[in-house]
């Protein structure tokens, strides 16, 4: 858009175009302060091609259709006001899922089923809405309670070796692999995260494999568990693990033992109904 | 014509940023193609995220996609780790809508916004798999059109360019589907047919229509090949801006963007008279939108989008005369949005502006930026840019008494007549605004953006030789001392990508060699600070035997045959030289909108009138027009030549 900078733009201020105005996505990744009213929670899938935007992304989009469907989403107070919105664990850039959530704080309770078609309407092809709770008062943010999630991994390493590999995995005492968080490197035993592995299908030259792994104290990424497999002394060892589609199936909190789909963990109790009599 | 996506796919895992590629905005159109439609890609030759908001691309988007017999798809330049993958995989250049392969268009129409975006065309034409030159195009190949701002100067890139349309492309646009409709019924035969076509059409200039002849190094004539092509192709306008309520569905991306926001523009056109500004020469006249449509864009546009922020666009937007009411309404929510933020990206420097903006507070706020442009009274009277030091001051305590703390100011150096006194007045404001924030708050900070000046085809200063790459350095580090401990930040325009710019801004045709000797180096998004390098520029300058400096720091002289002198956007060049005069003897120029005609030629040319809500100059500050721009120095400066590209 040439036009309202030309004061500028026939000499451009800046060397890197204007990527410091990007706008700050409000809540994105954000566990959340939604505040004092009606929360709804939100199952949602990502397929397809919009697999390739990211979590910062998926929630502009989010907030966007919000606005869009007309939903009275609630606001934070303050100078710069912004949606109350709470999103879950972030799923990385390429991976699909169909089992991402996020929590939406509201002005006024609405039918959770109308929330799912609204949005259903709105929202970019491949973001689809597929159920939604009613949030107990209080309950806890995704980000903290999700304790595992399941992944489905296709890699391009035939059935044999796959399978060699997960079991050498399994057996194994402690699995170090090298991981880097935000530019900080270190070698880091992945083995007690890893809390099921399999071979689920196959073909020549890739294998499906089917993963659950733990989020605390931190996750383990699809791309981690890769290399990890390649790394266990065992019939799989140098092997690269190359990553092709990855699939988040499941989401989890752990209460009591007992492993929650998050929009069963909390729901809110249903007004007891009253009779007259 | 078959969907390319599948093979897109897999190397879309191995790319920053694949979200880019996918297309799937909201708003998109579906192409319908058909043998009954000329297809057009529009290609905007920069990254996705800086081509996908350009609100011109938009425009032709939606008009084409609304005629019957036309249809338009988007590209964007790939970035070079996606340009890499295609060319090993072999997967062509490709629309982000329906994922088509560029060839299988009509035309591929680009958007030359900026002069260093013109190698990035080469590299999309070369990934598409279409000749580079026009002269080695085939039957089969699409024809390669370009508009924007850089075909006021169509001649670097006249050899890779089939057909530039000069202005304004609402109309033009469908002018050039009938031309290429007719061609196509009649069985695309010969090449040049269609091409001697649509160099008949207004506004449509067909470079290898026009022979050139040089005299040594200079030019001397451009020539039609033909009695009935024009020998000078004039500029379309058109007249009224309400007739083209567009974008009516504005693009709603999927991933980050620059100005990722509801844009609705308010006006075209500035008769300001920055003598630096080619917007502002060559968009003229004032054409403004109704008031009442730019509600209707508004609500519509937010309703559609779910932006919870709106710009108001054009070229000083404080100038549009419902600005206040607009602001308000939408501030307050009356046009039904909910809590919505107003931005205006072009602000004018005084406390009416202010006024406006402290609207704004009532949504969300961010930093002012203010656009005096140069540091001294002086050098202002000299670009016809006359806001007064009073004025800056009121404007900016006004800003920061209402809570602003973050104030960007934008200069240029290397300006016409420029003193290192006026160069050290930047400095000089800089610390006066950091002083008039501190009286509200210890916090208040300013930045300071200064860039070098480079000279435009179709402005007054066309005739200036630009400042070279080691005195830009020196006035840069002039200011960067003078700032030291001032709590302003300066940031400043790489001087040799300054220079790159100048040789192409007014090149002429023997730069279309350089660009592709730049392109084939390796040269690509060179206004993207980690991929430009002067050197090849210079390499290039000297492989094809031509002096930069002759293109570049040299003053034109008066009588000089310019490269654009065939292209007209309605100046009289008599008014462009007298305004150069005008300039050099520090003489303003006032906005024509509110005083009488001084006859630019714009309006007397081209039958046209300015369309104002308002024939009231707007209240406030030597930026209103209540300024006496008399005479200034009675000794005209003197000229120096200051060279070199190092």
């Amino acid at each position: 858009m040439s036009a309202p900078a030309v004061s500028a733009a026939s000499t451009s201020g800046t060397t890197v175009p204007a990527t410091g105005e990007v706008a700050e996505v409000a809540g994105a990744g954000d566990p959340g302060d939604l505040g004092e009213g009606r929360v709804v929670r939100i199952r949602f899938a990502k397929r397809g091609r919009v697999r390739f935007i990211s979590h910062r992304d998926v929630a502009r989009a989010f907030e966007r259709a919000l606005r869009v469907a007309g939903l009275p989403v609630a606001v934070t107070r303050g100078f710069t006001p912004h949606p109350r919105i709470g999103f879950g664990l972030a799923l990385a850039v390429g991976h699909e899922s169909d089992a991402e959530y996020l929590d939406v704080g509201l002005d006024r309770a609405v039918e959770p089923s109308s929330v799912v078609e609204d949005l259903a309407a709105v929202l970019p092809d491949g973001l689809t809405p597929e159920a939604a709770v009613d949030l107990a008062p209080g309950a806890p943010a995704l980000q903290e309670a999700v304790t595992s999630v399941e992944y489905l991994m296709v890699t391009g390493v035939g059935a044999e070796v796959a399978a060699g590999g997960v079991a050498a995995l399994l057996a194994a005492g402690e699995v170090e692999v090298a991981r880097s968080r935000k530019g900080r490197r270190s070698v880091e035993d992945v083995r007690p995260l890893v809390r099921h592995l399999s071979v689920v299908g196959h073909g020549e030259g890739w294998s499906e494999l089917h993963a659950e792994v733990a989020t605390r104290p931190r996750g383990l990424r699809p791309s981690e568990l890769l290399e990890a497999l390649g790394a266990v002394p065992g019939p799989a060892a140098g092997v690269e693990f190359y990553e092709g589609r990855v699939l988040r199936t499941r989401q989890w909190m752990e209460r009591g033992g007992a492993r929650l789909e998050p929009l069963e963990a909390d729901p809110r109790p249903r007004a007891p109904e009253v009779h007259a009599s | 014509m078959s969907s390319l996506w599948p093979r897109i796919e897999p190397l879309l895992a191995r790319v920053e940023k694949p979200g880019r590629y996918i297309g799937m905005e909201g708003g998109r159109r579906r192409p319908v193609h058909g043998p009954g439609r000329v297809s057009w890609l529009l290609v905007y030759p920069d990254t996705y995220e800086i081509g996908l908001p350009n609100q011109g691309l938009q425009i032709l988007y939606e008009i084409l996609n609304e005629r019957a017999d036309s249809v338009a798809e988007r590209a964007y330049a790939p970035w070079t780790d996606l340009a890499a993958e295609m060319r090993a995989a072999g997967v062509p250049f490709f629309s982000v809508d329906d994922h088509r392969a560029a060839r299988d268009f009509d035309v591929l129409a680009f958007n030359l916004s900026t002069e260093l975006v013109y190698t990035n065309v080469l590299e999309c034409l070369d990934l598409a798999g279409v000749p580079l030159r026009s002269a080695d195009r085939g039957l089969e190949d699409p024809l390669v059109v370009a508009g924007g701002h850089g075909a006021f100067n169509p001649e670097p890139m006249a050899c890779f360019v089939d057909a530039f349309v000069v202005g304004d492309g609402e109309e033009a646009a469908g002018e050039v589907t009938e031309v290429v409709a007719s061609w196509k019924a009649a069985g695309r035969r010969s090449r040049d047919d269609v091409l001697h076509d649509l160099a008949l059409l207004p506004g449509v200039y067909v470079p290898s229509m026009y022979d050139v002849f040089y005299d040594g190094p200079a030019l001397r004539e451009v020539r039609p090949r033909h009695p009935d092509v024009p020998a000078v192709i004039d500029k379309r306008t058109i007249a009224d801006l309400a007739d083209w309520p567009h974008p009516s569905t504005p693009l709603v991306p999927l991933v980050d963007v620059v100005h990722d926001r509801l844009n609705v523009e308010v006006f075209r056109g500035c008769t300001r008279g920055c003598r630096f500004c080619q917007a502002g020469m060559v968009t003229r006249p004032v054409r403004e939108r109704p008031e009442e449509q730019v509600r209707t864009m508004v609500a519509g546009g937010l309703r559609r989008s779910g932006h919870d922020e709106v710009a108001l666009t054009s070229l000083s937007t404080a100038d549009f005369s419902g600005i206040d009411d607009v602001v308000a309404g939408i501030v307050d929510g009356s046009t039904g949005c909910g809590n919505v933020s107003v931005s205006l990206p072009s602000l004018r420097v005084d406390a009416f502006t202010v006024g406006i903006a402290s609207e704004l507070q009532k949504g969300r706020r961010t930093g002012l930026t203010f656009a005096p442009e140069a540091g001294t009274w002086r050098m202002r009277r000299v670009i016809n840019k006359m806001i007064s030091e009073e004025d800056l001051h009121r404007a900016v305590d006004a800003a920061y008494s209402q809570g602003w703390r973050r104030i960007k100011l934008y200069f240029l150096t290397g300006l016409p007549t420029e003193t290192d006194t006026d160069t050290l007045g930047v400095a000089e404001l800089a610390r006066d605004v950091v002083a008039v924030g501190r009286r509200h708050t210890g916090r208040a900070t300013c930045t300071v953006s200064l860039g070098g000046f480079v000279p435009k085809a179709h402005t007054p200063f066309q005739w200036f030789g630009q400042n070279g790459v080691g005195e830009l350095r020196r006035k840069i580090g002039l200011v960067r001392d003078a700032l030291h401990r001032s709590g302003a930040q300066l940031r400043w325009h790489d001087p040799e990508a300054t220079f790159a710019e100048g040789i192409v801004s007014r090149g002429d045709r023997r730069i279309g060699p350089v660009i592709e000797a730049v392109w084939r180096a390796g040269g690509r998004f060179q206004e993207w600070s980690e991929h430009f390098s002067l050197p090849r520029w210079l390499d290039a300058m000297a492989a094809e035997g031509l002096d930069p400096d002759w293109y570049v720091t040299r003053h034109r002289a008066d009588d000089e045959v310019l490269p654009w002198d065939h292209v007209s956007a309605g100046l009289h060049k008599d008014f462009l030289r007298q305004d150069w005069h005008d300039a050099l003897a520090e003489h303003g120029l006032p906005d024509c909108r509110w005083t009488p005609c001084y006859d630019c030629g714009v309006c007397t040319g081209y039958a046209l009138e300015h369309v104002v809500g308002s024939s009231v100059p707007p209240a406030g500050g030597s930026q209103g027009t209540g300024q006496d721009p008399s005479r200034g120095a009675v000794v005209p400066v003197e000229l120096a030549t200051v060279r070199g590209a190092g």
